[in-house]
């Protein structure tokens, strides 16, 4: 079967069609449950990390590893000569992507993917740039969605925290409009939904309510998705007064749906209750490690015109 | 009639008519139009059939760039654009709001990769009710178009 992600950039979640959501995801599944695969053995891929991000990249090099491939590439800015002699992200990429069959970048500026695409003779993988996008982690959420609900329609998704700042929450939401789920937000209001986001949802249709406690949203989400509410965003005595609102602690989860899991992008500090690990209704852990095998999904349908059997 | 009696004929230049009253001054500055050394011939606030007051601008030996006719477009897209030689009009046409935008605003978010590399700025142009809005290509971000033109 050939795929319609072969060679394509991957800049940002809504470049992405329901269809393509739905092949990289049957993908990662596939990946996740296989024994074994070689499905970018010969591959040299260059992970170029302009900043750092320690999870993404190790969840990419893992990927890339797992499935035969070889990693070249860069940790941080600080660690490569790049930009300091004065080059420009558009010649690096030009030269880089002249080594490598596919490039992964992760860059503080916002654009930085789209941009590296235009110059790469190769597929870019936006590993986030900036306040941007990271599809990545979107892929990664939908896929853990997906796993636990086997299936991504017709659910209630609750998102709670920072949902002015949090770009995954955004990316995620727009992503899950194409799969006709309700959602419910409950956050600070400084921090609410920004509007453009809510711009978006209403021109597609997207039933999505604004809720003020957990109460309101624990009995009917099927996924409670959590962020971190920043401290720096508020004065000391504010933040414990807001903080308190958001925490979700094992007290919290009264009548939730069998079902109902809960996911956060990770690092958590203290939003979710240690103790709320060991209930059946955490999968962050789960969700963390679905990154590898999302990441392994993008790739080998990137680099391969036809799936590889497990 | 009445118009020309109130505005000086020009032989050779544009006149841009039917702009919505108060948008002539934006328009203006905008093209920076007084900064250069043509003759330029203004009204405000005249009496108009489509609106009840119009302003118009009036630029002697000069044609409008592509660049220009962008801007024109955003800030008065009902205006329409009248190009005279020897006293007649040549040539007329109406502002079209362009779907995207290229090489002509930088872009207003001060993190985008955009503004320290080699390629040109590049916004689509999405109307939504009364407001015009720019979203840049590179960083998504979409700004209101007085933000973008820096006006
Ligand atoms: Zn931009």
């Amino acid at each position: 079967m050939s795929n319609p992600l072969f060679q394509q950039h991957i800049i940002s979640i809504s470049d992405l069609t329901r269809a393509q959501l739905e092949l990289i995801i049957t993908t990662a599944e596939q990946l996740k449950h296989a024994a074994k695969h070689d499905a970018l053995k010969n591959k040299v891929i260059a992970s170029c990390f302009f900043e750092p991000s320690t999870r993404t990249r190790l969840s990419f090099e893992t990927a890339i590893q797992r499935l035969g491939g070889t990693v070249i590439g860069f940790d941080s800015g600080t660690n490569t000569s790049l930009g300091k002699k004065g080059e420009t992200l558009s010649d690096s990429i030009r030269i880089i992507s002249s080594y490598a069959d596919a490039v992964i970048i992760r860059h503080p500026k916002e654009g930085a993917a789209r941009l590296a695409s235009e110059f790469s003779s190769v597929p870019i993988i936006n590993g986030g740039d900036g306040s941007n996008q990271h599809p990545t982690q979107t892929l990664l959420d939908l896929f853990s969605i997906y796993e636990c609900q086997q299936r991504l329609d017709n659910l209630n998704i609750a998102f709670v925290g920072d949902l002015k700042y949090g770009r995954t929450v955004h990316s995620l939401a727009q992503a899950l409009s194409l799969f006709n789920c309700q959602f419910q937000f409950l956050s600070p209001s400084a921090l609410a939904m920004p509007d453009y986001i809510l711009a978006e949802l209403n021109e597609r249709h997207v039933n999505f309510q604004t809720c003020n406690n957990f109460e309101e949203i624990i009995p009917q989400a099927d996924i409670i998705y959590m962020t971190r509410v920043q401290k720096e965003r508020f004065d000391e005595t504010e933040y414990q007064h807001i903080a308190a609102k958001y925490i979700l602690g094992k007290a919290q989860l009264t009548n939730p749906k069998s079902n109902m899991k809960i996911l956060h992008p990770l690092p958590r500090v203290d939003e979710i209750d240690v103790a709320v690990d060991e209930t059946r209704y955490a999968y962050y852990f789960e969700q963390a490690k679905n990154g590898v095998y999302a990441r392994e999904a993008l790739l080998s349908l990137v680099l391969n015109q036809s799936l590889v059997k497990g | 009639m009445a118009n020309k009696l109130m505005v000086e004929a020009i032989r050779t230049g544009t006149v841009i008519d039917h702009i919505p009253s108060g948008q002539g001054i934006k328009i203006l500055k905008q093209l920076h139009l007084i900064e250069g050394k043509q003759k330029i011939t203004v009204g405000f606030n005249l009496p108009s059939k489509n609106f009840s007051f119009k302003d118009l601008i009036k630029v002697e030996n000069r044609l409008f760039s592509e660049h220009e006719a962008y801007q024109l477009a955003l800030f008065a897209p009902s205006a329409t654009i009248n190009v005279i030689e020897d006293y007649k009009v040549i040539d007329k046409f109406k502002m079209v709001i362009p779907d995207a935008i290229e090489g002509i605003f930088s872009c207003p978010n001060s993190n985008c990769i955009s503004l320290t590399e080699p390629v040109k700025s590049y916004f689509s142009v999405k109307q939504t009710n009364n407001a015009i809005f720019l979203k840049c290509k590179y960083c998504e971000k979409s700004f209101n178009k007085e933000i973008v033109a820096g006006v």
